[in-house]
């Protein structure tokens, strides 16, 4: 009864919902064959190229592998910094 | 020969696979052989499983074999040598694996051709293919027109459908239908199971059936005796149902919520309430 009071209030979640969340990350890395830290390395990248001709913030980034039906999609939200305007003289 | 100069195809290939092993392949081979057969329809079930021959005992034919698949694609004997005909079903056939040899015996398009000359005469080619990515797999799709890719509903299984599935599209070969096989119903109202939903929403694929869990199948196959041929089974009436929408009908999935009046009595009566 206890751990159907905590199931009901989401501290025990049942091991059917926790496989199939451990699952939907495992094929997302089968499927592309990116790591999670290949993943980072590849965020880190990006922001360096990125930065080079727009000034952006690098902690909003956000950089995910979305699935629609069996087609993966890279998805970037990088937000821009406000550009200030330089005054001139 | 003649059906490719006529541009009639008659025979349909059905390659049954699965990447992990032991979920099913070849009890759904054999049944779904099995219930297409006993509708009238002309049967080969063919054992690409070389080295590992199952198909045969599952069927309960293993004691008329002579030739087997080596023996016919390396001209040892003519494919009707090779054909076993079933003890019930007199329109079902078997070519069983060879057992002494290994997967490099056989090549894909020794079993594109194999299965050329089998479609002049039979409806239905259903392949059971061996678990695995390599050699034996790919001989095995090589000549099909739908993969049939089964799972269980359980991380491995789950994980190793979804490679392969990527790898039939891979060969141009899909999009493959997904049977899940032994689901226990009672586990998954209680959230200890992956619900075929669950299964479905993870792997993106059609489903073409849905498998209970029934003890009758180890019964049936001690005996050698497909579970569709018994009536009663839960199990068999679901491979039915998948031989149904392999012939183009349209059947509602079977709700596995459903218990047999027996079963809910015989379940209450363990639980001792």
């Amino acid at each position: 009864m206890n751990r159907f009071l905590d199931r009901l209030l989401g501290r025990d979640p049942s091991s059917a919902h926790q496989a199939k969340e451990r699952m939907k990350l495992v094929l997302i890395h089968d499927r592309t064959d990116l790591t999670p830290s290949a993943l980072d390395q590849l965020k880190d990248e990006l922001i360096e190229v990125i930065s080079r001709y727009i000034e952006i913030d690098p902690a909003a980034v956000d950089i995910q592998v979305s699935q629609e039906g069996r087609e993966q999609r890279l998805i970037a939200d990088i937000p821009l910094r406000s550009v200030r305007r330089k005054k001139v003289g | 020969m003649g059906a490719g100069l006529e541009g009639i195809i008659v025979g349909k290939v059905i390659t049954v696979t699965s990447g992990k092993g032991g979920v099913g392949k070849t009890t759904a081979t054999a049944n779904l052989g099995a219930a297409l057969a006993a509708t009238g329809e002309k049967v080969v079930c063919v054992d690409a499983d070389i080295g590992l021959r199952n198909l045969d005992v599952v069927l309960g034919l293993e004691n008329r074999i002579v030739y087997d698949l080596v023996d016919v694609v390396e001209g040892r004997c003519r494919l009707r040598q090779a054909l076993i005909r079933d003890k019930r079903l007199p329109e079902l056939f078997l070519i069983p694996a060879a057992q002494t040899r290994d997967k490099s015996a056989v090549s894909p398009s020794d079993m594109v051709r194999l299965c050329n000359d089998l479609r002049d005469e039979h409806d239905w080619i259903l392949i059971d293919s061996p678990a695995g990515i390599e050699r034996g797999f790919r001989n095995a799709i090589a000549p099909a027109d739908v993969v049939l890719v089964v799972t269980n509903p359980e991380v491995s299984a789950v994980r190793d459908a979804d490679r392969i599935i990527g790898l039939v599209e891979a060969e141009e070969k899909g999009p493959a239908r997904l049977v899940i096989n032994r689901i226990r119903p009672n586990m998954v109202r209680r959230g200890e199971m992956l619900s075929a939903d669950d299964v479905l929403e993870l792997l993106a694929v059609e489903l073409i059936g849905m498998i209970p869990e029934d003890e009758n199948i180890v019964t049936s196959t001690n005996r050698g005796m497909p579970i569709v041929l018994d009536g009663k089974s839960r199990a068999g009436q679901a491979f039915r149902n998948i031989a149904r929408r392999l012939r183009g009908e349209d059947v509602p999935f079977m709700n596995m919520d459903e218990e047999s009046f027996f079963g809910r009595i015989s379940r209450l009566i363990r639980s001792g309430g």
